[in-house]
């Protein structure tokens, strides 16, 4: 294991987002507020409680895993996207370095960006809303998780997209309506009978119940069902990145 | 003297289908200087990429310093140090990042010390905190090959490393190349500029087509072209080379309105005076001069246009 390639390769990822900290934290935060004036104070005063929980503070997980989620993918798509566009990448591919400690280094490095902007998200909250954490250390992990496994998503797509305008489809046609479906803004209980089966195939939903568990304590489907579809996810994720590099498919003529 | 690189029988077939090497066999000697000569998309970048890992082989096998670039990657690319063709580099990273993350990235530990004077012999060490960015096209020519020794390779190899470059850069860069050769690396560079060969290489390799046209001796090569031609023209033409020329060994040029005269220049007298002198005595009237060098260029071209 090339533990020296890693690390420089993951200091150079955070290093890129130190240098714009600013634009790197300001918009997440700008826009996670505006959802709460919008949606917490504005339309959130005529909603009761959900599930016994304040509507301002119910939508506060689904807003960080908003967040999480698109930041990762744009993140970790970008990162490697820009190697194959600027051609930095013959450095990667010439050194003696596996797939193994590319995936780390960059996948790594975009989840630890996406798990900053989570924290910076919640800190967010806490000026608008009062907030529990049930259970603090599962909400760490899961954070966590989650932002790994749509960074190993975004890393595919950003080996995938040949131009920046497929770089922005999956995340566009997808990703969006996935997150805006997957019960950020509502309990998955609240939706119409067919709906709510259908909502079932959206593997946002589960990401979204278990992380608002870890809040509240209450869950929209089963955590270990949550727990398991998550798995499924960063298992496929994996698979496709090994497959990647076995064949260098877009990346090794 | 040992190989440190062996190609052996080495095709590569592009998914377009298009064969850019075939079948190529390349002895490289340690501590040597090869220059790879050859028109552009005649395979020189393709050969390089393969060696570098860059460009998956399609068949035949390459081993540097005994290590298979495949299946011993991690050895082999411990040794190789690659100056790409294209200026690849990230804008916003200073110079000093940039040289450091190359080292890193080959798995050693970080070396200031290492990374300063590599800075210091490309003048670069002034430029170590600037971003790239806006750094001239010469000075970003020189990071990329700082890159390439940050971690104190054996093998480094050059594509078409002045293609674009100043006077200036091309001396700094003959000169690290020859402090690179004292300290026993074997260097690799492509070109299709022959001075360029003529001017570092010990062996000179020439490629068309995905293919070895031939690798020579520099000095061998250069015995072949050392010789130069001088056109006398004739005021009247002649049928024949006059008796009193026939020292001079001359031919005859088209409708015998001209002799040419082939010497070398490389000997001590080139012979131009006393055959001038010998030509007016014998008569004739010059009406003009001319000379041309019977260069590598045209042996080159000679053997590109034969194997087209």
């Amino acid at each position: 294991m090339n533990t020296q390639a890693i690390r420089v390769i993951f200091h150079k990822e955070m290093a890129r987002f130190f240098r714009t900290i600013i634009e790197s934290l300001i918009s997440p935060v700008i826009s996670t507020s505006l959802y709460f004036v919008v949606f917490g104070a504005a339309i959130g005063s005529r909603i009761e409680t959900v599930d016994g929980v304040t509507y301002g503070a119910f939508i506060v997980p689904g807003l960080i895993m908003l967040t999480v989620i698109t930041q990762s993918v744009s993140n970790a798509s970008f990162a490697i996207n820009f190697q194959k566009f600027s051609g930095t990448i013959y450095e990667l591919l010439s050194a003696p370095i596996s797939a193994t400690e590319i995936v780390i280094g960059y996948v790594g490095a975009a989840a630890a960006k996406s798990v900053l902007i989570g924290l910076v998200i919640l800190a967010t909250a806490y000026l608008f809303v009062d907030l529990p954490i049930a259970h603090p250390l599962a909400m760490l992990a899961l954070l966590a998780l989650t932002s790994f496994s749509f960074s190993l998503f975004g890393f595919i797509i950003g080996i995938w997209a040949k131009d920046f305008q497929q770089l922005q489809l999956i995340p566009l046609l997808v990703l969006t309506p996935l997150i805006f479906l997957g019960g950020s803004f509502y309990s998955v209980d609240m939706l119409p009978g067919i709906w709510r089966s259908i909502a079932l195939f959206n593997p946002v939903v589960y990401l979204v119940s278990v992380f608002r568990w870890s809040f509240f304590d209450t869950a929209d489907v089963p955590i270990a069902v949550s727990l398991l579809a998550i798995a499924l996810f960063t298992a496929l994720c994996l698979a496709v990145v090994w497959w990647i590099f076995r064949t260098g498919w877009r990346i090794r003529q | 003297m040992a190989s440190i690189i062996s190609v052996q029988n080495l095709t590569k077939t592009y998914k377009s289908g298009f064969q850019a090497l075939k079948s190529v066999n390349l002895e490289i000697k340690a501590g040597e200087i090869l220059a790879l000569l050859g028109p552009n998309g005649a395979g020189k970048t393709t050969l390089i990429s393969t060696i570098c890992g860059i460009v998956q082989p399609t068949s035949g096998s390459v081993t540097v310093g005994g290590h298979d670039v495949v299946r011993d990657f991690r050895a082999a690319r411990n040794l190789i140090g690659l100056v790409p063709q294209e200026i690849a580099l990230e804008a916003f990273e200073t110079v000093f990042d940039a040289v450091s993350f190359s080292r890193g990235l080959h798995g050693k530990a970080p070396a200031p010390a290492h990374i300063e004077k590599v800075l210091r012999q490309l003048s670069l060490w002034d430029k170590q905190d600037s971003p790239i960015m806006p750094l001239s096209g010469g000075m970003k020519r020189r990071v990329l090959i700082a890159k390439a020794l940050a971690h104190e390779p054996r093998v480094l190899f050059l594509d078409e490393p002045t293609a674009g470059v100043d006077v200036e850069l091309r001396k700094d860069m003959w000169a690290v190349v020859a402090g690179l050769k004292a300290d026993g690396v074997t260097i690799i560079l492509t070109t299709h500029y022959i001075e360029e060969a003529e001017a570092i290489a010990d062996r000179v390799g020439i490629v068309n087509k995905g293919e070895i046209l031939l690798v020579q001796d520099k000095a061998e090569l250069m015995q072949q072209m050392g010789q130069k031609q001088l056109q006398v023209d004739l005021a009247e033409p002649v049928t024949v080379v006059p008796e009193a020329l026939a020292r001079y060994a001359l031919d005859l040029g088209p409708e015998g309105r001209s002799l040419i005269y082939t010497y070398d220049t490389k000997g001590e007298r080139t012979g131009i005076v006393t055959l001038l002198t010998d030509v007016r005595a014998a008569g004739l009237h010059i009406t003009d001069l001319a000379t041309r060098q019977s260069s590598l260029e045209d042996i080159f071209v000679g053997l590109v246009r034969d194997n087209a």
